[in-house]
């Protein structure tokens, strides 16, 4: 694993356990369905990218924000496993996780 | 809102992944080229091409091919920016069927 | 692409959206807003990427420690090493194998995939099939290309619903100590760079 891509200004740092926002405005959302309302690990701090919710429309992506691999098991998303050690590894973006203590 | 129809990731009724590939048609591969010489010309970007296919008709969305689904969002987004119009392509597409005869 | 050249359909018989691609292509051609080099600058660049770039990456991670760490911490520059143009790809990641892990890659929400250096991606990777079950049933995926995993393996799947884009660099094969690059490349599958199964086995004497 290397270093973030820039300075990320985003709220998380790698190891912070975080809840998925469970939103379902219009617009081109890309946090999958499945890990909305569910909590997990930030894996990794990407860095700041723009946004493909204001690209989608043809505005600048403005302001970037921090984009982060968060890591939920298998079974927090999709119920009792016999693997329970299995994990989704989903990027997402700073505006979509709130801190869980 | 409800789910989008293209966000799919652990839908329920999934059948076993049918491994077969087919070979790309002449029209696939232009519609592939054509995609990504707007992308490099910044007359799109990918991100106006998937909201396109978000916004497509559910139905249509699932029964169209892949590339047809581009085919789909490319011409939706350059009537958006007006670039094209709808009645352009008629018209064109009517000129193809004088030239190459009806199906 | 000219009218003349060779289609495996008679055009009247092609259907409305292949017709459509048609159409739109003389338009903007007439319009200025692309031109026939810009289409074919972009077939061609499509046609110079496969699968085949990434069995170079992985083997030569394989055999040289050094090199692996570098494609490891910096996948863009250590494709530019090996002559590989990955700059059309905003970020790359690159996930190991060991024994106790296994990654798969998926793009639910489209089919995003590493085209830079892999080429198109297989036509079952874009199937709603996939993209369904991956994240939900990993294993029953990987059971399907061959692969079946123990229960002290751990999996882990990414949805790659971003700009980073993924590839697995699978666990080398046992048995094979002392081969060429060249031989190693050939057990480097598409597949197994997208995670589903391992790489093929050392061919057994």
């Amino acid at each position: 694993m290397g270093p973030a891509v820039n300075e990320p200004t985003g709220k998380f740092k790698a190891g912070d356990r975080v809840k998925v926002k469970f939103e379902d405005r219009p617009g081109h959302l890309r946090t999958p369905w499945y890990i909305r309302g569910k909590t997990g690990r930030i894996e990794r701090v990407y860095g700041d990218f723009l946004n493909p919710e204001s690209l989608a429309f043809g505005r600048d992506g403005l302001p970037k924000r921090t984009l982060y691999s968060v890591a939920f098991r298998h079974p927090d998303i999709f119920g009792k496993s016999p693997h329970a050690g299995d994990k989704v590894l989903v990027d997402i973006y700073d505006h979509w996780l709130e801190p869980m203590l | 809102m409800p789910r989008g129809h293209h966000d799919v990731g652990g839908l329920p009724g999934a059948g076993p992944i049918d491994q077969s590939q087919h070979e790309l048609s002449d029209w696939e591969i232009l519609a592939d080229a054509i995609n990504q010489a707007l992308g490099a010309k910044g007359v799109k970007r990918t991100d106006e091409m998937r909201r396109a296919r978000e916004e497509m008709d559910s139905a249509a969305y699932r029964d169209m091919s892949y590339y047809e689904r581009w085919i789909a969002s490319i011409e939706a987004i350059l009537i958006e920016k007006k670039i094209l119009d709808k009645q352009q392509i008629d018209r064109k597409l009517a000129e193809f069927d004088t030239k190459w005869g009806r199906p | 692409m000219s009218d003349d050249h060779g289609h495996e359909h008679p055009k009247h018989e092609l259907s409305y959206y292949a017709k459509r691609i048609y159409a739109i292509r003389d338009l903007l051609l007439e319009k200025g807003v692309i031109t026939e080099k810009d289409i074919q600058c972009q077939v061609e660049y499509q046609e110079a990427r496969s699968p085949a770039n990434g069995a170079k990456l992985v083997s030569r991670a394989w055999v040289d420690p050094a090199f692996k760490r570098r494609f490891i911490a910096d996948p863009k520059a250590a494709c530019a090493e090996m002559g590989i143009d990955a700059t059309a790809i905003n970020e790359f990641v690159v996930l190991e194998n060991t024994e106790k892990v296994r990654h798969m890659v998926v793009c639910t929400l489209c089919s995003c995939y590493p085209r830079p250096i892999l080429g198109r991606p297989p036509d079952w990777y874009k199937s709603f099939n996939y993209r369904q079950r991956a994240v939900a049933d990993p294993r029953g995926v990987m059971r399907e290309f061959g692969l079946e995993l123990p229960d002290d393996v751990e999996v882990r799947v990414h949805d790659s619903t971003a700009d980073i884009r993924y590839i697995v660099l699978p666990l080398r094969p046992r048995g094979t100590e002392g081969w060429s690059e060249m031989d190693l490349a050939k057990l480097v599958t598409r597949d197994s760079m997208i995670g589903v199964m391992d790489p093929l086995p050392a061919i057994p004497d």
